[in-house]
Parts: C-alpha cells; structure tokens; sequence
C-alpha cells in the first residue's frame, strides 16, 4: 500500500497526493465543480433471525464485544467526540486491541481531543496505524513531524458523514459511547448520568458500520427515549463503570471573552451584521465555539432585544448564551450539532424546540441540500487567512497541524461568512499572502473582522455597497495585512519538506484541497 | 546557558505572551554565544537574532553569552528588555532608540476632553499595542503602583519604547511616573520620548511640581514642546494643599484624585456610597474650578458593574468632575457617555459652529452670536465638543446637512 503518490496541483494552486493510503483520491475542483455518480455504499444485510428475540443484546464487556465484532488487523474503528475532553472509551478499545495483539487499525474519530494523548503509544508501536479525523494538540504535534505510518486525513463533519455515506471510508466496527441505552441498542445522549446531549456524530458510523457496538454506563430498560440511535442498527451493548466525563464537554473555548480587544472585534463584527442589513426578524445564525464567537452571539441577543424581533433559529454548538436566547424567546429554535455545556445539555432534555441535528441534515454536501445554507449569518475562526480570503484552520504558520475541521467548511456555505480574528497573535500576522494550509477556499469567505478594521470580500459588492455609508472601519484585506506587518515584521514560511506529505484535508465534497507536509525540525 | 552571574530582565512562563526574557552575562572571550527560544522561531528566528546582533553591535560587545527567551514579542518589547539588561550588567548609559513614530513626538492641546484615561502596568507588553483602538482620551503608562519594585528598572525602557513605537492612536500619551522623589529618575525615560502629560501621584505640594518641571527643563532637548502635568491627590495632606498644587505652575491641566491611598491615609473603608471621600472630592473639584484646571476622578473599580460605573459618573459630574481613569478598556464607552456633553451644550456649540461656519463663507475675522462676540477659544471648544458628541453617538456625523433640512 503507498502511503501517497503521483502528485497534482489543485484549482487553487495546491500540490496534493492523488493517492493516499493505497486509495485513489480525486484534486480539488472548484466549488460545486465535482458532481460524483453512482449509488452510495451500503452495509451488509442482516437477518433479525441472527439476534436474540427478546432483544438483548448485551455482552459482558467492551472487550468480548470488540472480538465478537471481530476485531483483526487492519480494521478501521470509529468513535466520536460528544464527551469533547471528557471521552474515556477511545483509549480503552486500542488498550484492548494492544492487549489482543491486533495490528495496523486505522481510528477514524468524529474529532480527537488532548485526553487522546496515550494514543501516540499506540501509532509508535504499530497497533494504530493511522488517523483519519482531526488531529488536536499532541496527536498533530506527533503526525506533523512525519511520526505516523499511514498519512493523515482530515475531514470535516459533513465531510465524514459523505466519506461513510459514498464508501470512502468503510468502517468495520463502530463504538458509541451512550450516556443512556437499552439492551437493544437504543441510545440517547440527553439524559443519564453522564449526559453529553445529542450523539449525532455516530448517526453515520450506525447506519453504515459493519459492526456497531453501544457502550453505556447507564443502561435503562426498554424503551431508551428518545432513541437518537436506533437499535436496529446495533450489534452489542456493554455496560462500562465510565462512559465519559460530562464536565468535560465544557472546553476552554466555550467561555466569553474577557480580552478587550476579543470583545472589541466581537462588537465590531454584531454593527457590522446591524449595519449592513444581515440581521433582521426572523434571520438565523451560526455562531461557532470560541470565545469572540460566543460574545458576537451575546450582542446579537442586545440587538434582537432592541428591535423586538426573534431569530428563526441559531444554530449551535448550544452552550448556556444559546440556551437563554431560547428561553427568553430571541430565537425560535436551536438547531443544535453538539452541546457545548451542561447548560446546553439541560435544555435538549427540556426544550421542545432545542432540536438535535446530525451532520446528514446540517452539512452532508452529497445529500439533496443541506440547512447550512440557508444560515443567514456565520461566525467562525481562522488561524490564518491570505489575500485571496482563503483560509486556514488546521495547522498554525510554523506548519505543525495542531487542530481539526469541525464543521467549520461545511458552515462555509451560509449566506454571509465571517471570520472575526485578531489581525495579530502575539507577534504572528493572521493575514498573509499563502496560507499554510488551505482548509476553506476565498469563494466561500465573505468577511474579515479584525480589531484593526473590516475586510470585504471583493466579490461581495452588495455587502460593500450596503456598508458604505456607515462609520465602520472598513479597508482592503491588502491593508491590514501591511498594518499586521508594519507591526510585527514579514514572517518567515513554515519549514517543511514539500515531499513528503503527512495528512491530506479533504475539501465537503470528499477531494483534497490541501496538503500538510512534514515540519522540519 | 543559565550560569548564576547572569542578569535576566523581562518575563518568561507558561502564561506570558508577547514578551520576553533575557538574560545576559558579558564574558572576557569565546565570542557571543546567544541561546534563542522562541514561539516564533520559525516566522522571526532570524530577524531576532539580526536585532540582537544590532544591540550587542551598538554596544561594542563582543564576548557575551544572551539567553532569550520569547514568546512573541514585538521589536519595541525585545530592544527594551535587551537594552534594560545590557545597561544594568555594564553600567552603560548609552540609549538604544528605535525611530519614534512622527505622530509621537507632537504634542497635545491644553483644554482637550480628558473624559477617560486608561490605566496600562508599564511592565505588561501585550496590554500596549492594541490600546489606542478603544479610543480612550489618554493612556496612561504606569510606572508607579503597577509595577513591582523590582521591576521598575527594566519598565522605564518599555514605557520610553511604547512612547517612541507604538501608534496609541488619538490618546493622549501619558505616564503616571513614582512618587516624588523616586519618580525625577523616571524622567529620563519619557521627557524627549513623546509624552504629553505626566501624572504626578501622592503629590503634597507644590514644591514637587516645581521639582517635575525643573527636572524636565533640565532634559529637554525642545523648550517649545509643552508637556502638562496632572498631580494626583491621594492624601489628607495632598486634599488641604489642593488648589496650592493647582496653581504651583502653568502646565498643571488637571488634578486627579486617588481614593484608595486617601482612604488609607484618612484611615477609614472605602465604601460604595462615597461618603468618606465626599469632601475631599468637593475640596478638589473646587481647587480645579478655582484654578481653572480640569478635575479627575479616581477609578471604578468593578468591571462588570455598568450600573453602578453609570451612577457614580453622575454623582461625580454633579460635584463638578470632568472625567474618570479606567482600569478595563470596557469603562471607556460608558465614561464617554455619561460625562460627555449633554443635549443643551451640543445644541448651543452647533449654533456656535454654525456661526463660525457662516463668518467665515462671509470672509469675516469676528464670529458672532446674536449680539455676542464669540471669542477663539470658544469656536474651538465647540468644535471639540461637537466632535466628542459625533464619536460618541450623541449627534449625526451629518448634523449640519440634517440641520439645514430641518430649515
């Protein structure tokens, strides 16, 4: 198997392996260029005779599961990221494939977090040999430096649930981590000891696994209510003593800014919204994690307030602003894709119209339209950002891949994209001519927030129009880039090896839109 | 490369940023051996090096070993802590100075609105660069209560380089100096660097003004640059010496007072309700009036209370203060709001501009109002608080336009 070959350059100038881990790989083409036929993959089928009449399914532990679903080398392995920080059951099932012996898996997670640190002992000693999901902290500070067998593949949400869905990636055994489920398989996140809220991520991985596996700490007699995972789908159910630290949803990104010039460029952003007719009753937001983004929701509620109007709905990553935007009436619904805190998790199990979503309703590209892009406004972050409004999320400018996708392409899509960043991190511009890693192209990238002044899109002519005459400091991204520099110096590019690939990132359609290469040390 | 004879300046640890810390020891051979760690490496290694080759270069050392170690500072920030621990290991008084930005070295108007000042610690980079883009009236860098004792030092050379490099946009470059007689040395560091104005704290007489003033015409490298001074009264000494102060020279624009220190000094708790201050602040609202200086009240001190920032500037405006210092960049707005003109001063400096606006399409040298002369000074206060009332929303950037429709 070639971990890459046979190289190309991409519609936007990027060099990218079209083969990656033996597989062929489709460049990317454009916005809405690639239109793949054929039928969607599908997982085997099963016989109800095969399973036990009375329904229960369970087994004496995840470790007589996992070899029951049969558990060998080379197998990919799914579980997702509804604990955020607090997940405990990852580890645990390559602990147990070590201890069987079993080789070269490959761990396709919904997203990975810090606690997957002792995950690198497994890619050192070869019982992992590659990641195919997003790489936080240790586990890309790891990859970047070429440490990995396999190469990196890096899709967002919608991303993965299309690379299930088409047969790109073929999961062979998928663990959902349940925080309430009955010996049937019917799980729900929204209640249970270690309620997490929604599991939405693992919808994909139930429906087109081989082999499905729920783990819960509290198994509840049938029916679990509401079923988010439907039993059907479900080979096994374990009872563990721990399924996942619920506090631990709550991560250092979900938390107000306090920093002045953060709150600065939040309330820059919301006049923006205010000045130039994005906000009006009835409209809907996205307002992602991330300290900036969560006070730009805070100032949109002020205006909401103001105007007496409501939101149609926002769309979360709920979190407890979200959660009293929904009670006092400012929105109609959330339409959550994962619960950012307990407070979030409390109003899923309470509020009616606090909707759980998965990827498939909120951004799968290859589906017949998604609700992404009918958002009116979106708020998300950027590491990097270049002249051509490309940006990036991934890796930072000394090219070390240190962060995932979410769903940040897939919100892309939306009808007004805003990136509020400072102009400068420390002594690091933020705007630049290349970014290092091309995660969302220029297209789908309307605005530039910075505490420095707002850029727009050129191609955005409505929206320059509709703010010309307001008192906002708006200015070419060209200038604030050489503010950036005049204050902090022309950075140096990231040294890398540009011949030797470590993860490719996938663009929503399931091309490749960008390399990361290996970080010279 | 952390032998113990080496002097360090700046900070270093997990949570500093944008700063740095150097450590520098000058040895009688082996050539300079310069030990760099950085978060920035990568994009400025190299250009940190450059800088710190400059330095060593203008300093004549040739034998040295440097520890740096950065975590994003700006160029002001790294020539600071370099040229502080060089001067403090060598004796050397040899200034390093950056180009100042052209803007830095004017001055500023006597009479300006000085509604807010924003409290900066002088030895904390991260806080300078971005400061002037919440438009306080002035910043204030603080040598004195912000920065430990043995900080100080290497603090002077930051606050002299934020002076010269930083573009503070349209504040008022000030710098709380120490208190007297401790606070003459930090005037070095600023008088030939760009400040505007000096806040003169625990001041308790006039003699200390007087020493200020003849230390600055001591440095002064330009006799026509004025810079002001604003004593700050934190005594029971410094309450009943108050219009003394006022009046001890002609470059006195304001005093402020500083109730924490009063509090103490007088003994007593300092309380919500104000009531254990209630007559130093008329004593020195009623010095500045009498010397026809601005009067400044002391900080607010909860950040997240709005409400109770909101209330205590309309009692402070009801004694007669013109304007607050504010510790968190959120108070500006709400100072500029509350202290701001009021509806009946925007409305008498309109017909006063448009007076001006009208003798001078008439080609006349006198405005006039009704029968009244308006002299200068009041056209330009007019247009001042006109443009305080459109930056702070109280009034149309195109009031004029608006006004001529109304007609």
């Amino acid at each position: 198997m070639k971990k890459f070959d046979k190289f190309v350059t991409n519609a936007v100038g990027r060099k990218v392996p079209t083969i990656v881990n033996g597989k062929e790989q489709v460049p990317f083409m454009g916005v809405g260029k690639y239109r793949p036929t054929g039928n969607k993959a599908a997982p085997p089928i099963a016989t109800a005779a095969d399973y036990p009449e009375d329904g229960n399914k369970t087994q004496p532990d995840l470790k007589t599961a996992l070899i029951k679903a049969g558990l060998k080398d080379g197998m990919t392995i799914s579980t997702h990221h509804h604990f955020r920080n607090g997940d405990v059951l990852a580890v645990q099932i390559f602990d147990i494939a070590k201890e069987l012996g079993v080789k070269d898996l490959v761990w396709f997670p919904s997203a990975s977090f810090p606690c997957h640190q002792p995950l690198i002992k497994y890619l050192e000693d070869g019982t992992i040999h590659h990641i195919e999901g997003s790489m936080n902290g240790a586990l890309g500070r790891h990859a970047s430096y070429g440490k990995m067998a396999g190469l990196g593949v890096l899709r967002s949400h919608g991303g993965r649930y299309q690379a299930v869905q088409d047969g790109d990636v073929h999961i062979d055994i998928a663990v959902i981590a349940a925080p309430s489920a009955d010996a049937f398989g019917n799980a729900t996140g929204d209640r249970g000891p270690a309620a997490c809220g929604l599991l939405g991520f693992a919808l994909a991985d139930s429906q087109y696994a081989d082999k499905v596996i729920v783990a819960t700490d509290n198994l509840v007699p049938f029916p679990c209510i509401p079923w988010q995972i439907q039993g059907n789908y479900v080979d096994y159910v374990v009872t563990v003593d721990q399924i996942g630290i619920p506090e631990k949803i709550v991560s250092g990104t979900t938390k107000i800014t306090r920093s002045p010039d953060r709150l600065h460029i939040a309330e820059l952003s919301a006049q923006f919204c205010e000045e130039a007719g994005l906000i009006y009753d009835g409209f809907s937001f996205q307002a992602g994690a991330g300290g900036t983004s969560l006070s730009i929701g805070v100032y949109f509620a002020e205006i909401l307030k103001k105007k007496g109007w409501t939101a149609a709905f926002a769309r979360g990553g709920s979190n407890k602003y979200l959660v009293e935007m929904l009670e006092q009436g400012l929105t109609k619904f959330i339409l959550d894709g994962q619960t950012f805190d307990l407070e979030g998790v409390r109003s899923m199990r309470e509020n009616w119209n606090h909707v759980n979503t998965s990827p498939f309703t909120s951004y799968n590209y290859h589906g017949k339209g998604f609700f992404g892009t009918f958002v009116d406004i979106v708020i998300v972050g950027a590491t990097e950002v270049d002249v051509n409004f490309n940006a990036n999320v991934v890796t930072h400018s000394d090219g070390l891949l240190l962060h995932g996708i979410g769903g940040w392409q897939n919100t892309l899509f939306g009808k007004c994209t805003i990136l509020p960043i400072p102009l400068f991190r420390d002594r690091i511009p933020v705007i630049l001519d290349d970014v290092t890693t091309i995660t969302g192209p220029g297209d789908l990238i309307d605005v530039i927030v910075t505490e420095r002044g707002i850029a727009i899109n050129p191609k955005r002519t409505d929206l320059l129009e509709a703010v010309k005459d307001s008192k906002l400091p708006i200015k070419t991204i060209e200038e604030l880039k050489a503010e950036a520099e005049a204050i902090c110096g022309k950075p140096k590019k990231a040294r890398v090896d540009e011949n030797e690939p470590v993860a490719v990132i996938k663009w929503v359609d399931g091309t490749i839109i960008d390399t990361v290469w290996k970080v010279v040390e | 490369m952390d032998s113990k004879e080496m002097l360090f300046c700046g900070n270093a640890g997990d949570k500093v940023r944008s700063d740095c810390r150097i450590g520098f020891l000058a040895t009688r051979d082996g050539g300079r051996k310069i030990d760099l760690t950085s978060k920035v490496l990568v994009m400025f290694g190299e250009d940190i090096m450059k800088q710190a080759n400059e330095i060593l270069d203008f300093y004549g050392i040739e034998n040295c070993e440097m520890k740096i170690e950065d975590a994003g500072a700006l160029e002001f920030v790294l020539a600071a802590r370099m040229e502080a621990v060089i001067r403090k290991a060598t004796g050397s008084d040899k200034e390093f100075l950056m180009p100042a930005l052209e803007k830095n070295l004017e001055g500023s108007p006597k009479d300006r609105f000085r509604f807010s000042r924003l409290y900066l610690p002088g030895n904390t980079p991260h806080l300078f660069i971005n400061a002037g883009i919440h438009n306080p009236d002035g910043l204030i860098l603080d040598l004195e209560d912000a920065v430990a004792y043995d900080k100080k030092y290497e603090a002077s050379f930051l606050v002299r380089n934020v002076l010269r490099c930083v573009d503070l946009a349209d504040a008022e470059r000030m710098v709380r100096i120490n208190q007297i007689p401790r606070g003459l040395d930090d005037l070095p560091f600023i008088v030939n660097h760009g400040v505007n104005l000096i806040l003169v704290p625990k001041c308790e007489s006039a003699d200390q003004i007087i020493a200020v003033n003849d230390k600055i015409a001591e440095l002064s490298d330009n006799k026509d640059r004025k810079i002001w001074l604003m004593p700050i009264i934190e005594s029971a000494l410094g309450v009943m010496k108050a219009y003394e102060i006022a009046i001890a020279a002609d470059n006195v624009v304001a005093l402020a007072i500083g109730l924490e220190d009063y509090t103490a000094d007088m003994g007593v708790q300092r309380t919500r309700e104000g009531k254990e201050s209630f007559f130093a602040r008329n004593m020195l609202t009623m010095a500045c009036k009498a010397a026809g200086i601005q009067a400044i009240d002391s900080v607010y001190s909860d950040v997240d209370d709005t409400e109770g920032l909101i209330n205590a500037i309309k009692e402070s405006k009801s004694i007669g203060f013109t304007g607050m210092g504010c510790i968190h960049p959120r108070q500006i707005r709400v100072i500029h709001e509350y202290y701001g003109p009021e509806e009946a001063e925007i409305e008498k400096a309109k017909r006063i501009v448009l007076a001006f606006d009208d003798a001078t399409a008439k080609g006349l040298g006198v405005v006039s109002l009704g029968s009244k002369m308006i002299d200068p000074p009041v056209v330009k206060r007019a247009l001042t608080t006109i443009d305080v009332a459109i930056n702070t929303g109280k009034l149309s950037a195109n009031w004029k336009e608006e006004t001529n429709e109304e007609v």
